[in-house]
């Protein structure tokens, strides 16, 4: 069996008396683009942030491309990228020193960084906007810029948290393009969001509501869950929703 | 070693060029303290270097004089023979007060007639004349009871004139200048450090950095680094406007109190990244740095000499790193001595460093817990 890039095993964790993450077992193969569906509140970001080593599990378990993230978590940081909810690029930077800055932090070597970096720049189309400060972009391209950092080296797995929460139609088009690019080259995905129209366009998705899965499968799957024929994603969600917190 | 320090490092460099708090607090801290303690120096009362014109040469004088020196507010530096050399002491600004015994004292205080004894102030500082002043009345006071036990019945047998004169020359820069090295290195140093990670962690920026592979100690070193040659800067700053304002020597070996000050300036960031790991806002990181300097100013001799204080302010003393520097930056400067009599102060500098980064590190979790 192929190995998955990630696979959690009754993964939870509280905070105090809040469990925010509660037993999730889940697997994701590698090269799919995975999506992570749920109210506010439901524990998206908390079980990203444990599969980056962020945060320590209260129990169970978690392999990310086949290491424990508990055991050798600055290992698997090497071979992930993450794209917080709080985009972190500095804004009092230009979008080539966060660049150069990411680009060096990730230990890329001199002969390879400038290679490597035009590659990025080119991929997400950067190049007229290298001298900017990032504090003066835009929240479509801030967000592209935060998605170059987080690809400078070329890691298997791509954490995406809300990418795209708060930019306009249009940008959000093609950054979902890209993200397709990039699991057409083989980059496992992981994203997070509220649009229904972007989670359509995953291979498969879970669905989140108070910590724990409500739903699991293809969006197609997923929709069919709730009994009517034609339902949408959209009735689906909010109905496990519903259903769950009755 | 270390490959992503120096990416940290420059970083760091690019922002603090930007950052206009940071750029205020690098010039805002020294003008402010400055300020705050150039007032200090016009107020400090205590100590005054006094030159001693002791005419009679007899026990009841040489008893009047270390009476005018219990009161803590006369400090003898010299003794001279004649007026002219009195006069000569305080115009160079050797002295701030003179005292002089007249050849009759011992005679006039047998006779019971009243005995007089001048005091000169310098009434350019009208606090310092004012103190002087009611200590030499209280000196003539005690004298009085005292005398009046041994020989009852008498009269008044000392008075105190206090006879003030022009004398611009006040000496303390010398004693609060250097000080004043160590306390503007100790407060930005601690503050910028604690500031910039909190920052970070504040903007959302170190969840980003977290989660690369950058060691704790990359991080750490590569954070403080940038501000080191901040301290440099500062220290020279605050040395040349010694110099050249306040006219503070610079007798020792200046290459020695750069090496010393350099591993004093790690040990404040060091202090800052310590702050950092203990608070969580911008907000809570100043108040802690604040707060800190308060004990530091108090108990590291800066304001008041460690010798008069009770013993448990001594000891608490040394437990920090500014009282070992204004012993080493006044060594070096004042007396101009060199590490054959600082090294001891020095190692223990060292070894503040290097605990405090360590502990630092220990305590810094690469996680959001
Ligand atoms: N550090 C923390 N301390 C305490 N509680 C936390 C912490 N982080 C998250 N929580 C709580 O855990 C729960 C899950 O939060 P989480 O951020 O994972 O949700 P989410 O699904 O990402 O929501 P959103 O869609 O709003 O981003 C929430 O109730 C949140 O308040
Ligand atoms: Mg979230």
């Amino acid at each position: 069996m192929i190995q998955a890039a990630v696979e959690t095993r009754d993964l939870t964790r509280r905070f105090g008396a809040l469990t925010a993450v509660d037993a999730l077992t889940l697997r994701i193969e590698t090269g799919e683009v995975f999506g992570l569906l749920g109210p506010n509140g439901s524990g998206k970001t908390t079980t990203i942030r444990m599969l980056c080593g962020l945060l320590e599990p209260s129990a169970g378990s978690a392999l990310v491309t086949g290491l424990d993230v508990t055991v050798a978590p600055e290992q698997v940081k090497q071979r992930i990228g993450y794209m917080a909810q709080k985009v972190g690029v500095y804004e009092d930077l230009t979008v080539a020193e966060n660049l150069d800055f990411y680009a060096g932090i990730y230990g890329l070597r001199r002969g390879a960084t400038r290679a490597r970096l035009a590659d990025v720049v080119a991929f997400l189309a950067l190049g007229d906007r290298l001298g900017q400060l990032a504090g003066h972009l835009s929240g479509g391209w801030r967000q592209r810029l935060a998605l170059a950092c987080a690809l400078i080296h070329q890691p298997a797995l791509l954490f995406l948290d809300e990418p795209t929460a708060g930019v306009d139609p249009a940008a959000r088009r093609r950054f979902w393009r890209t993200i397709h690019d990039l699991a057409r080259a083989g980059t496992t995905v992981l994203v997070t969001t509220h649009y229904m129209d972007e989670a359509e366009q995953c291979k498969r998705l879970a669905m989140m509501s108070r910590g724990h899965l409500i739903a699991l499968g293809t969006p197609a799957e997923v929709a069919a869950q709730v009994g009517g024929r034609g339902g949408t994603l959209e009735d689906a969600f909010v109905i496990l929703q519903e259903r769950d917190e009755r | 070693m270390m490959p992503r320090f120096w990416p940290m490092f420059r970083k760091e460099f690019i922002q603090m060029r930007r950052d206009r708090l940071t750029f205020g607090m690098l010039i805002g801290i020294p003008v402010i303290q400055l300020l705050v303690f150039g007032y200090a120096i016009q107020t400090d009362v205590r100590n005054l270097p006094t030159v001693v014109l002791d005419e009679s040469r007899t026990p009841e004088s040489r008893d009047l004089i270390a009476a005018f020196e219990n009161t803590g507010n006369f400090r003898v530096v010299t003794h001279v023979d004649g007026r002219p050399a009195l006069d000569a002491a305080i115009a160079r600004g050797d002295a701030q007060a003179g005292i002089v015994v007249p050849y009759a004292y011992p005679r006039d205080l047998a006779r019971g007639t009243t005995a007089t004894v001048q005091v000169i102030v310098d009434a350019a500082d009208p606090l310092s004349s004012q103190a002087a002043l009611s200590a030499a009345a209280g000196v003539a006071q005690v004298r009085n009871l005292a005398i009046l036990s041994r020989a009852a019945g008498r009269s008044i047998p000392v008075e105190a004139r206090v006879r003030p004169r022009y004398n611009p020359g006040l000496r303390s820069p010398n004693y609060i200048v250097p000080g004043l090295v160590g306390v503007i290195l100790t407060m930005t140093m601690v503050l910028i450090t604690a500031m910039a990670i909190v920052r970070e962690r504040e903007r959302g920026t170190l969840e980003q950095l977290i989660v690369t592979p950058i060691t704790k100690t990359e991080l750490m070193l590569g954070k403080i680094t940038p501000y080191v040659g901040v301290g440099l800067l500062q220290m020279t700053a605050v040395l040349i406007l010694g110099r050249f304002v306040f006219d503070v020597p610079l007798t020792g070996n200046i290459l020695l109190l750069y090496g010393v000050s350099l591993i004093f300036i790690i040990a404040s960031l060091a202090l800052g990244l310590f702050v950092s790991t203990l608070v969580r806002t911008q907000q809570q990181a100043m108040q802690a740095s604040f707060g800190f300097m308060l004990p530091n100013i108090l108990l590291s001799g800066f304001m008041f000499p460690r010798q008069a204080m009770p013993e448990f302010a001594q000891w608490l003393g040394l437990l920090v790193p500014l009282t070992y520097f204004l012993k080493v930056v006044r060594g070096i400067l004042l007396k101009g001595v060199g590490l054959e009599a600082l090294w001891r102060e020095v190692l223990i500098l060292a070894g503040f460093a290097v605990v405090l980064i360590a502990a630092s590190v220990r305590r810094f979790r690469k996680t959001l817990d």
